[in-house]
Order: C-alpha cells, then sequence, then structure tokens
C-alpha cells in the first residue's frame, strides 16, 4: 500500500501525552472505554496509560504513522488508513485478531478487545462532535489533539526557554 | 445492583479451599462497602477472642462500590480489615493507587482469607481463575521486589500487587501491606495478620467490565468533582501537599516533638513543606481515577542518601522527624523509604523509636540494651532503629511489640512514656491541646488515629476554644466520624473530602449514579452512623470497655512546657470523662460506651442485640 501524500498527513492531528505533565490517573482510559463501550474498562481503552515507576508516566494512544507499519503487516487487509485524518480503520470482518498489528507497533498503542478478539486503535473519537474525549476530560491538560507540526513547535519553544534562561530572565520574560 | 462486583471470595489457606457466594443487596446497602461491608464480613466471619494471630482470625479484603469506576479518587480504593494484633480490637486500613480497581475488574467485592498456609503462598486471582502460587521465593524481599517479581514470572505489567515486607513475615505488630510501591494500607498491623497466614501478596489482573446504573449522570457528577478539585478545596494537597502541617501545626504549638516531651519543633523550617518542593519533589502523581494529584514524589539529591526516592506525606514525616528530634530531611526521607522497604507502618514506627529515644533519655534503655546512642535527633540511629524493629534485631525485637507490650516488657515507668490509645501509637496532632481532636482520639475503633474523626479540624481552624473541654464537642466528633466512615466504606479519598460541598448529598448522588440503588443523604448518613457502632460492637465483642477510650499517660500528665500559645495545656481526668459522657450521650450509648438496644433498632441492627446482652453480663 503506497503511503498517504505528505501534504495530507501534515495536517493530521493525534492524541499527544506530555510526560512532565502526565500524573499516571488513567482517566483517559476510563473515558476512552465509557465512550468507545459504554463501560469502564482499561484493557478496552484505544489509551493506555503506564507508570514505569513513580517519576515516569504517560499515555499512549496512535501515533498516526505514515506509512503505517500497522497497515503493512495485517495480512488480511483489515487495516487502512484515511488520508483525511491519519485514523487507522478496522474492517471488523475481516481483522480475525491474528495481532500482527500489534507486534508491528512500535508505540502498543493497539490493543485486542478481550472478548470481540478484534483489533482496537484510536479513531480520535470522530464521531462526537469537539474531538477526542480523553483529551477532554485529562484532568493535568497532559493530553493534547495536535498535528506533529504544532508538536515539534512547542518542543523547540521548551528547549529554548530552557537553554535561555538566564538571558529571557535578564530581559524581564518569565519563563 | 451495579458498581458492585457481587461476589464475595473465601480462601481458606490452610486447606487451598476456595467458594465464592453472592454478596447480598441488603448487605451492601447497609454497609456500601470498604471498611464497612470489611468489618460487618470479620463479624460474621470469626469468633470472638481469638488471637490476632491464630489461623481462625480471618483477613477481609474489601473494594467500594466505587472501586473500578471513574468516580475521581473513588475508583481505586481498597480496604483491609481483621482483629488488629496492637489493639485486640477491630482493626482497618485502607489503600489507594491502582490495586483496588484491579480486584473490581476481578471481579470481587470482598476477599476473605482464613486459615494459614503450611509454606509461604502468595494469591493469584486472574479473573475467575483464582489459585495460590508458591512464594517461597518471595520471602525476605520488599514489596516493591515482591511486585516486580510477580509481574515478571507472570508476564504482565499491568497486574496490581497487594504484599507484605519482612516485618509482616516476621509479625511486627506495626507491619503493613502494601501496593502500588508507595501505598500502604498502614494502621493497626494488618500486614502481621497476613504474614501470620503465610501468605505474602495478593495479585491480581481483572478485565471485567465495570458498568453503571446511569452513565449520562454520573459523567455529570464526575465533571464537578473534576472542577472541584481543580479548585480552592484540593489546593493543600495539590500544592504543598500534607507537609503543609508543619509550619500551621508548629505556629499552633500542636507538632508533637521529642516524643510528646515538647509542641513546637526548632527546626521546623528545614523540613516543611515549603523546603520539601522547593528542593526534594521531583514529581506529584495521582492515583487511578485521581482528578487531585497529590502523591508528592521526593528525591535526595546530595548527601550519603543521594537518589532516594520515596512518597512524604505529613504523618510518617512528623513520626521519624520532629517526635524523634530529628530535622534532617535527607535522613527522614530515607526513613520513610526504609519504612517501605520493610513493610512497616510509617508512622508507628517513628512512635516507637520516640518512646525508645524517650526511654534512653530518661535512663529506662542504656546503651548496652540498645547497642547505640538512642539520643533524640540522632538520625542515624533512629534509621538504624527502623532495621533493627523490622527485623527483630537486638533490642528491636521487643519494639517490634509496639509501645504498648514493649513497655509491659520493659517495666518500670516505662509505660509512662508509651505514646498511644488502644495500643496503636499516636499520630503528628499534639492533642494535649487540641481538645476536639482529644475526645476524637480516645474514641476512634481503631486506636490512636486521626483519620477515623478528622476533629482536629475546628481546633486546628479556631472553630471552637481548642484548650477547653466543654459539651457540644460530642456532636462535632459524632457527625465527621460518621461522614468519614462513609468515605471509607465507598471508598474515596479524604484528601477529596473537601470537594463534597453537599457532604452526604454528593455522595449518595454518586452511590445512586454508580448502582442504581436509591440512596437519600439522610440513608448514608445513617450508615455512616451504623458502621461506626459497628466498629464499636466489635470491640466490645472483644472485650473494649469505656476504660480503653483512653489519653495517653503524657497527654494527661505533661502539660506543653513551650512558650507560647499553647503552653500549659494537657487533658484532665475531668475533661476526658466530660468529653466522654457527652459524645456516648450523642452517641445514644450508655455511660459505659455500649449501644443501648434502642439505638441498634434504629440503626437496623437488632441482628447486633447478642453482643450487648453478652456484654452487660
Amino acid at each position: 500500500m503506497a503511503a498517504v501524500p505528505k501534504a495530507e498527513s501534515a495536517k493530521w492531528k493525534m492524541v499527544s501525552c506530555d510526560p512532565d505533565k502526565c500524573t499516571g490517573c488513567s482517566v483517559c482510559e476510563y473515558i476512552c472505554s465509557l465512550t468507545k463501550d459504554n463501560a469502564f474498562s482499561t484493557q478496552k481503552s484505544r489509551i493506555r496509560s503506564l507508570r514505569l515507576n513513580p517519576l515516569v508516566n504517560i499515555s499512549i494512544a496512535c501515533r498516526l504513522c505514515s506509512p503505517a507499519p500497522c497497515v503493512t503487516a495485517c495480512p488480511r487487509e483489515a487495516l487502512t488508513q484515511s488520508e483525511q485524518t491519519g485514523v487507522i480503520m478496522i474492517d471488523d470482518d475481516k481483522c480475525d485478531g491474528c495481532s500482527w498489528c500489534i507486534e508491528a507497533c512500535d508505540y502498543g498503542a493497539i490493543t485486542l478487545h478481550p472478548e470481540l478478539k478484534k483489533v482496537r486503535i484510536c479513531d480520535l473519537c470522530e464521531k462526537e462532535k469537539d474531538g477526542p474525549r480523553c483529551v477532554k476530560w485529562c484532568p493535568e491538560e497532559a493530553l493534547d489533539f495536535v498535528t506533529k507540526e504544532v508538536l515539534s513547535q512547542k518542543a523547540r519553544i521548551a528547549v529554548t526557554k530552557k537553554l535561555f534562561k538566564e538571558a529571557l530572565e535578564a530581559a524581564g520574560v518569565k519563563v | 445492583m451495579l458498581g458492585y462486583a457481587g461476589k464475595i471470595l473465601h480462601v481458606d489457606l490452610t486447606t487451598g479451599k476456595m467458594e465464592t457466594e453472592p454478596l447480598k443487596e441488603e448487605l451492601a446497602k447497609k454497609y456500601i462497602g470498604g471498611i464497612g461491608l470489611g468489618m460487618r464480613l470479620y463479624l460474621d466471619n470469626s469468633k470472638p477472642g481469638v488471637d490476632p494471630f491464630n489461623p481462625e482470625n480471618p483477613l477481609v479484603l474489601a473494594t467500594g462500590p466505587l472501586s473500578g469506576t471513574m468516580v475521581p479518587t473513588g475508583g481505586n480504593g481498597h480496604a483491609f480489615v481483621s482483629k488488629s494484633p496492637q489493639s485486640f480490637g477491630v482493626g482497618e486500613a485502607k489503600s489507594h493507587g491502582h490495586f483496588g480497581a484491579e480486584m473490581k475488574r476481578a471481579g470481587y467485592d470482598a476477599i476473605i482469607f482464613k486459615g494459614r498456609a503450611e509454606k509461604p503462598v502468595y494469591l493469584w486471582v486472574d479473573d475467575d481463575a483464582v489459585q495460590l502460587m508458591d512464594a517461597k521465593h518471595l520471602w525476605g524481599k520488599s514489596p516493591a521486589e515482591t511486585e516486580e517479581a510477580i509481574r515478571n514470572e507472570l508476564k504482565d505489567f499491568y497486574i496490581r500487587v497487594a504484599s507484605i515486607g519482612v516485618a509482616g513475615e516476621k509479625l511486627v505488630r506495626i507491619a503493613c501491606i502494601m501496593n502500588d510501591r508507595t501505598r500502604a494500607a498502614g494502621r493497626c498491623g494488618l500486614g502481621a495478620v497476613m504474614g501470620s497466614k503465610n501468605l505474602k501478596a495478593i495479585a491480581v489482573r481483572g478485565s471485567k467490565d465495570i458498568k453503571v446504573a446511569n452513565q449520562e449522570r454520573l459523567l455529570e457528577l464526575v465533571k464537578i468533582q473534576h472542577e472541584r478539585m481543580k479548585g480552592p478545596a484540593a489546593r493543600k494537597y495539590r500544592t504543598l501537599g500534607t507537609p503543609e502541617n508543619v509550619l500551621v501545626l508548629n505556629a499552633l504549638g500542636a507538632m508533637p516533638t521529642n516524643n510528646f516531651t515538647k509542641a513546637t519543633f526548632e527546626a521546623a523550617d528545614k523540613i516543611s513543606g515549603e523546603y520539601l518542593n522547593e528542593r526534594f519533589v521531583a514529581k506529584i502523581i495521582g492515583c487511578s481515577s485521581c482528578a487531585m494529584r497529590c502523591e508528592h514524589i521526593a528525591v535526595v539529591p546530595e548527601g550519603p542518601y543521594k537518589g532516594t526516592i520515596t512518597r512524604i506525606e505529613y504523618e510518617p514525616l512528623w513520626a521519624i522527624g520532629p517526635n524523634c528530634g530529628v530535622g534532617n530531611l535527607d535522613a527522614i526521607l530515607k526513613g520513610m523509604d526504609l519504612s517501605n522497604y520493610y513493610g512497616v507502618d510509617g508512622i508507628s514506627v517513628g512512635g516507637i523509636i520516640g518512646f525508645a529515644m524517650d526511654l534512653y533519655e530518661h535512663g529506662l534503655i542504656t546503651k548496652e540494651d540498645a547497642g547505640l546512642e538512642l539520643e533524640f535527633g540522632n538520625h542515624e540511629a533512629m534509621l538504624e532503629m527502623i532495621k533493627r524493629i523490622s527485623l527483630r534485631e537486638g533490642i528491636g525485637d521487643t519494639l517490634a511489640e509496639g509501645v504498648k507490650i514493649a513497655a509491659e516488657k520493659i517495666g518500670k515507668d516505662a509505660a509512662k512514656y508509651a505514646v498511644h490509645i488502644k495500643g496503636v501509637e499516636m499520630t503528628g496532632y499534639d492533642i494535649r491541646g487540641l481538645k476536639t481532636a482529644a475526645l476524637g482520639y480516645a474514641v476512634s475503633f481503631r486506636g490512636a488515629d486521626h483519620n477515623r474523626h478528622g476533629s482536629y479540624g475546628p481546633d486546628v481552624a479556631g472553630k471552637v476554644n481548642r484548650f477547653k473541654a466543654e459539651k457540644g464537642r460530642g456532636k462535632i466528633v459524632k457527625e465527621t466520624e460518621d461522614m468519614y466512615t462513609v468515605i471509607d466504606s465507598l471508598i474515596v479519598c479524604k484528601f477529596s473530602r473537601g470537594t463534597y460541598f453537599e457532604g452526604f448529598k454528593d455522595l449518595a448522588a454518586l452511590y445512586s449514579a454508580v448502582t442504581g440503588i436509591e440512596m437519600t443523604p439522610e440513608e448514608l448518613r445513617m450508615a455512616g452512623e451504623r458502621i461506626n457502632n459497628l466498629g464499636r460492637l466489635i470491640n466490645i465483642r472483644e472485650g473494649l470497655t469505656r476504660k480503653d477510650d483512653h489519653m495517653p499517660w503524657k497527654v494527661m500528665n505533661v502539660p506543653i512546657p513551650d512558650e507560647g500559645v499553647a503552653k500549659g495545656s494537657f487533658v484532665s481526668q475531668a475533661d476526658l470523662d466530660l468529653l466522654l459522657d457527652d459524645y456516648y450521650e450523642v452517641r445514644g450509648w450508655t455511660r459505659e460506651g455500649v449501644p443501648t438496644l434502642e439505638k441498634l433498632s434504629e440503626t437496623g441492627m437488632n441482628d447486633m442485640v447478642h453482643i450487648v446482652r453478652e456484654a452487660s453480663k
């Protein structure tokens, strides 16, 4: 399958977590499973929270890779990527839960629905009018719904502030 | 009956037999969950007068109806209940983190452990598949090491583990049960009960759905709680955390120092919440479902304890800090880390070390007895004593019994320096000058504790004359107790208590939205009253009486000596009698502190009449 044209993928927005702000509370998992499965279930959540140790917390959802290794890995062509949004769409009639896509994903962003035995991937809450609900409900505003360009801008600003902390403070800018 | 799993698991460790029974809706509504349901199940499954370490003494683990849901702070709690090896009355302790939610998802409201395994085991709960696993290789490991080893051997990082450390294995009477590395069901020595059963750990993995009765309504309520939790009602916990108390209590002359010798600490500035945040706190994290985040993770940046990473709270900070005369924060953080490593209650261990230092200063323990110089302020000795108590080494073996029993063993005047109530070591409020709190502490069914009543609140906030014992305090204590037992039964976090602006009304709304069981605010308040009576009834069944609603000797005999507002304050026998009489009357109890038949009938506990009758024989 050919990769999506670059011009399109630049507009895609994904759910991104700032580990400096994330407290590992897993509210994102609760609201995701409630939205998608009408129940609280961390395993059914399309975003997964992880505490590696008390100092390291993060939540991970689909990164909208392009080309997407999961799509390439699927032996049944059950996965396709939307050109418009980058969302990986799952054809439940074709998916048999073989989990090759799970293995192909470097981020652990794909889960196997424990009852349906079909894979589940973040769809950015396409049906919700105001975007991904995890972003809306995160109590720490650690989740953001952003393009990769905005993400890199943020990182650039943060690192520059850090590097030029003294100069900025001397100029009267609060860092 | 949504929210509840509807199932109780019985585990007989002697025979390895497991059984489940359904949770009846009537019992659920009356006793809610957490400590309420846990104490009721304890009562129904135990015989009176059994030694806490006897295999016949059950250990109950209970979640609440909100566990596993998105209710902020409500999703994650669990409670342990048993007979306490410290008070020989009812012992209960809660913990938060991720364990409780996982246990609910596995499908259990409660697990009741009975008997004693022949060899060390751990319980592995994988939804409906429950088995006892060999724990020989885990014996001697810390709770954090145990958690990691179990996750590795069962090959699932998301398994949640509650386990004991070496202290629990060695029946140290202040041993706790830890989960998620930094969280502890700390008080009353229930880790030792678990150790007496040769039960090293409980590992859970749950994949079941938690469904709620009214999803839309619940989300509305959760949204409101989220907003409140971001506001001033939870500011303290989000910013300085509980160590904010250091400077507040010190200014009030209400921070016990050197084992309740004084009530202010000269090095308070160097152990304050402000100082901690500036120099040590690296990250603030939250439990499952929480919208507040309170857990301050501190890292020691330099010196001999460099690299120590630990959770920090006021109570253990106070206990191994000011209560031992220690103002070295590096050492205090190391001490908290050690408490977690060995699995001892960070509050009680400081209470015991402060007691030992007091005895040393008064010549009741010599350098030869102790094997080290145990003067107040010696932080190296404090750290060494945490280890010796946890491992029962040398004098640590006697001290591992807790201050009350240790004082009996040491003899002479040692009991005067044993600062405890019902055998449980005091916590960090100097109740000599906080008389509403003094009453709350005296009547707490789990022994000395601020978390059974929170009645230091009106004292510290200046809503009452805190130096005066007077009628009316009984009502204040009763009301906060009834709220606190509901909080511990639902289970929500005490730190969130300020966000329920309408008290029982807010909590009842959450309960009904989750369970679908209609609960009025008054019914919920009544459940709180019922559960307080239940705690009292278990204690009465175990032989506790009015004389056990006592004050530590020092609180009654050594007036606060520090220059300042609290100088000269202490609790007299007349104060205590007045406070107890007032409280018992408000509670509808006899002058001996026994619930009347009318009170049992009013609270729907006619099935407990036999306990009261037995006591009056």
